[in-house]
């Protein structure tokens, strides 16, 4: 069954949601990346107001590219989400309830997640001429300077993503990958971590 | 002697920026259906299948297939018996990159400075060249736009001889199981052998701006690159690492003899859009 969610989330809703639940999003979502977590952060340590209020809100890991004319943003598909793991704790104090990206996050984002009751969503990564169809409007609201990187205001219809990490713990990687792997392997797999 | 303009490859640079974003090769997209059919994981036919939609959606309105429009790799094999004539073969190169970046509505990706001045450059230059000497009067530019995506998770070993066949595999599959969903799978595998730490990484490259499912000449390596790609592809991975049959459309070696005392060995791993373009004069 596919859930459909509109920001802000509410900790209600986010009891709800489990890895591999289909979610489609309704609403407004920001758009953030290397350079504006950056500031976002740097922001935050020395006490200051960040461009937006990240209470319940959705931040997707998106730098799309230029739009062409007639449209309202370009190709607009997820980032590798593992860059902003070192990010992540000052936001989700901030009231940051969910992120949307590609790839894994450390462990050490899956645990601050569950405890901080927040959930990371995964779009298709590459799809990014196909997901630019689910936004209908995009304005930069903060750090236009940093170009592909800016954050934008993003107001999508029905943006399809999957659960990957829940406020449970749960992950989807792990989970998914144990079902079709065949092969033994003489050494451990580690998750690549940026924390 | 063959004349080479500097428009010409301005030009042709300009193009291959624009078409390797907006066109999936053939080849390409025949793998993904192929894919489609040995899939058995219902979330990998999805994606698999979105992927297909993706891709003849970017070709019917000319939209980039990922916002990750790379930084650009140019390979330029040039003859001994050609000339550039009207200017500088790395500016013409530069200038077509900014060219098809702007005009194409492509991303720029790249930044002056890695460490202290990440400011972006604006144009998506400088490109990263290449440039092999070559017998004859061949002139061509293989152009590659790489996602970081996955050039993120590729990886470089100094294996010792000892290590061995088993060692490079192990080696393939580590830095294939490690990187799981994040270089968007299913993904190919471009391999590096041999060689110095300098070498390795470039043949890996190499090896991804191959022809898509060419094998290496000599006929222990195309037996690896075929034996690797089932391996890889038992690894569970499967498409955006969700779980699934496939994680790899290909794999390709390519290898340069070594010290006595080494075996280099680099994993370079490309995205499954895969953009890769020639241009020949």
């Amino acid at each position: 069954m596919t859930k459909k969610i509109t920001p802000p989330l509410d900790d209600k809703l986010l009891e709800e949601l489990r890895i591999g639940d289909k979610v489609l999003i309704t609403g407004k979502i920001y758009t953030a990346r290397d350079a504006a977590h950056k500031r976002f952060v740097e922001t935050i340590n020395r006490g200051g107001q960040l461009p937006i209020d990240l209470r319940g809100q959705v931040i997707y890991y998106v730098g799309p590219t230029p739009a062409k004319p007639g449209y309202v943003i370009g190709s607009a598909g997820p980032t590798t989400s593992i860059r902003m793991d070192s990010y992540m704790e000052p936001l989700l104090k901030a009231g940051l309830k969910a992120t949307i990206g590609k790839g894994y996050r450390s462990w050490a984002v899956v645990e601050l997640l569950k405890k901080h009751r927040a959930v990371y969503f995964i779009a298709t990564g590459g799809a990014g001429a196909l997901i630019s169809k689910k936004i209908k409007s995009a304005k930069v609201v903060a750090y236009e300077d940093l170009g592909p990187e800016a954050v934008m205001e993003l107001e999508v219809e029905n943006f399809p993503v999957i659960v990957a990490n829940d406020i449970y713990g749960g992950d989807i990687f792990e989970e998914g990958v144990k079902k079709y792997r065949e092969i033994t392997l003489p050494f451990k797999i580690e998750r690549i971590s940026e924390v | 002697m063959k004349i080479v303009r500097v428009e010409e490859i301005e030009e042709a640079v300009r193009r291959l920026s624009m078409n390797v974003n907006y066109f999936i090769r053939d080849e390409v997209k025949e793998a993904y259906k192929k894919s489609l059919e040995r899939e058995v994981s219902e979330s990998g036919k999805e994606i698999l299948s979105q992927m297909i939609e993706n891709v003849e959606l970017a070709a019917r309105e000319q939209l980039p297939i990922c916002q990750d429009t790379g930084v650009s790799i140019i390979y330029v094999e040039m003859g001994e018996d050609v000339r550039i004539e009207g200017g500088s073969l790395y500016d013409a190169i530069n200038k077509g990159v900014s060219r098809g970046y702007k005009e194409g509505y492509l991303r720029k990706s790249v930044v002056k400075d890695p460490l202290f001045n990440r400011v972006n450059t604006g144009d998506n230059t400088p490109a990263m060249i290449h440039v092999d000497i070559v017998p004859g009067d061949l002139f061509r530019i293989t152009f590659m736009a790489k996602g970081t995506g996955a050039e993120n998770m590729s990886r470089l070993a100094m294996l010792t001889p000892a290590a061995g066949v088993r060692g490079v595999k192990d080696f393939v599959l580590k830095t294939v199981a490690e990187a799981g969903p994040n270089p968007c799978p299913p993904v190919v595998v471009g391999v590096g052998i041999g060689g110095t730490f300098d070498v390795v990484g470039w043949l890996a490259k190499k090896a991804l701006m191959r022809e898509f499912g060419s094998r290496h000449p000599d006929p222990n390596y195309a037996k690896l690159e075929l034996e690797l790609l089932e391996e890889v592809n038992k690894l569970g991975v499967g498409p955006q690492g969700l779980g699934g049959r496939i994680t790899a459309l290909d794999v390709r070696i390519e290898t340069a003899p070594c010290h006595i005392g080494a075996l280099p060995v680099a994993v370079n791993l490309d995205c499954h859009a895969h953009r890769v373009g020639v241009w020949e004069k």
